[in-house]
């Protein structure tokens, strides 16, 4: 008993870094599993790791002006984010190429940017620690900030959850009513930016996406309502960012990874026995109807 | 024709990055006309569908529609536009037909939700409101997609070639409940490629090939010279071709 409390409870109550790493972990889960179902769902699932690269170089101007600040580093990462977006959308308006191509250009323009700026105005520690985040380094500022833009985000998804959901099932028929479809696609965008930006801070913009995709992919397999896919999609994203930190801190893993592996394994697990088309469930429906 | 007409084109042009899809059509349908759109593949029927119900805006000309905004008009996409593995409920889709009375934020009581059950009564569904929309047939599903137009409740009907891929019993269902709006006055407008449908059950007939070849009744729309007119002008299409001079920026 003592054991098992000394490996899963022992390390929190020990430790304020391992407790703000938790709660960091909560805050992200609560953002991410909505982003990351709404990515999914508008079969954005690969954009979402091109913003989370393209938001670098303003979290790098940020850096050169602040230092590590993560305020100033993450306002300077939503505006890129968000500039990013913003001009690939009007590329795919303006010219016959679509979104996805436009937006590859820009962030790849805005990745080189970003590892530019950095390795000219900072260290490769610098770089490292944006590119792969160090969870257990949140302070206090992060940890507002991340808990502000779960809070922010939940908020948002309230209001715009039906055009949203009426957006990625059917955007012309929602249209052809007047919804605001347009609207709703760009305040979507920005909070996929803001939560890309919530995330780095403690996953760095490589894993970020991570904790957003692997959980909504995963609860594919065990739910069918966009709003309980959500909700899974946040479980399991806390249980990865808990179970990651438990592994990180028990054999002494880099915190990012761990976490982002445990999303990773879960998805596994999910798509073996989930109820809802897993390998097992389809193979036990095909064998009912081979009878 | 003495008849009030519901909507008015009047030259209207409309354009893909300065490449023409249709060009100078004008004319009016009718109010409480059943009107099929048919033309060879690339004949622009589609844009105008989209055109009418303000999804495209004209580059000349213009749509107008009387004594309705072109919200107010029920629209079925084409269903290749529409993700059929989302997860959503059969009651949730038939529920979006009502945007026009609860939009984004309005409350969905009982009286909303009786309105979706007896809409997917009238197309053969009852009791499917549970089902997720992933899981049906895609005949099912076309069905269920109707069902979201009764709920509108709308005076003008557009569909976006409504009986593609479907089983023929499927099609007969749907088509009856097409002529029953049509017998309640409502205005149905539908892109369709199935000529002998559309002499059996479409009193009146659009023939687009870019430009209007025939418009008025199906018999004297459809007739062997007109087809052949609307072939040779698809023929001699050249997707890079003339920029219409006509269009101004």
């Amino acid at each position: 008993m003592n054991q098992l409390y000394d490996l899963l409870i022992g390390p929190f109550a020990d430790f304020a870094f391992m407790k703000r790493g938790l709660v960091a972990c909560l805050a992200l889960a609560l953002g991410a599993g909505p982003v990351g179902v709404f990515l999914v769902l508008r079969r954005m699932s690969l954009i979402g790791d091109t913003m989370a690269h393209s938001v670098l170089p303003g979290a790098a101007i940020g850096f050169m002006l602040a230092g590590l600040s993560l305020p100033a580093m993450g306002l300077g990462g939503f505006l890129a984010g968000l500039l990013v977006a913003l001009i690939s959308g009007l590329v795919s308006r303006y010219t016959h190429q679509k979104e996805d191509a436009s937006f590859a250009a820009f962030f790849m323009i805005s990745l080189a940017l970003g590892v530019l700026l950095v390795s000219t105005h900072g260290s490769t520690v610098d770089l490292m620690h944006v590119l792969f985040g160090t969870i257990l380094a949140v302070d206090d500022a992060a940890l507002m900030l991340m808990a502000g833009v779960a809070t922010v985000s939940l908020l948002l998804f309230a209001v715009i959850y039906r055009p949203l959901v009426a957006e990625c099932f059917d955007s012309a028929f929602l249209r052809s009513v007047g919804g605001k479809g347009g609207l709703v696609h760009t305040l979507f965008l920005m909070l996929v930016v803001l939560n890309m930006v919530s995330g780095f801070q403690a996953l760095g913009t490589l894993m970020a996406v991570g904790l957003m995709m692997l959980p909504a992919v995963a609860a594919r397999f065990w739910v069918r309502q966009v709003w309980s896919l959500a909700a899974v999609a946040s479980l399991v994203a806390f249980i990865s960012g808990y179970a990651g930190l438990v592994l990180s801190y028990r054999f002494d893993l880099p915190s990012g990874p761990a976490i982002v592996l445990t999303a990773g394994m879960l998805y596994l697990v999910s798509l073996l026995i989930g109820p809802r088309g897993g390998l097992i469930s389809n193979r036990t429906r095909q064998r009912h109807l081979a009878h | 024709m003495s008849m009030t007409s519901i909507v008015t084109l009047q030259d209207l042009t409309v354009a893909y990055e300065r490449h023409p899809a249709i060009h100078h059509i004008s004319g009016s349908f009718a109010q409480g006309s059943l009107t099929a759109i048919v033309g060879p593949n690339g004949a622009g029927k589609s844009t105008l569908i989209k055109t009418i119900i303000g999804l495209l805006s004209p580059a000349q000309g213009k749509v107008t529609l009387n004594g309705m905004k072109a919200a107010d008009a029920a629209f079925l996409p084409q269903s290749t536009t529409i993700d059929d593995s989302f997860p959503i409920s059969v009651m949730d889709v038939v529920l979006m037909g009502l945007w026009r009375k609860v939009g984004a934020f309005r409350s969905i009581g009982r009286k909303e939700r009786k309105i979706a059950l007896d809409a997917l009564a009238l197309v053969g569904l009852a009791e499917f409101e549970g089902r997720n929309f992933g899981s049906l047939s895609a005949g099912q599903r076309q069905r269920v997609l109707f069902a979201r137009l009764v709920a509108a409740d709308s005076p003008l009907i557009l569909l976006d070639e409504p009986f593609t891929a479907l089983d023929a019993r499927t099609t007969l269902d749907l088509l009856r409940l097409v002529q029953s709006w049509h017998e309640q006055g409502r205005t149905v407008i539908a892109v369709l490629h199935d000529f002998e449908q559309v002499r059996r059950f479409f009193p009146d007939s659009l023939l687009l090939a870019r430009e209007l070849i025939a418009w008025g009744p199906t018999e004297t729309v459809l007739t062997a010279d007109n087809l052949k007119k609307a072939r040779a002008m698809s023929e001699a299409w050249d997707e890079d071709a003339e920029i219409c001079l006509g269009i101004g920026e």
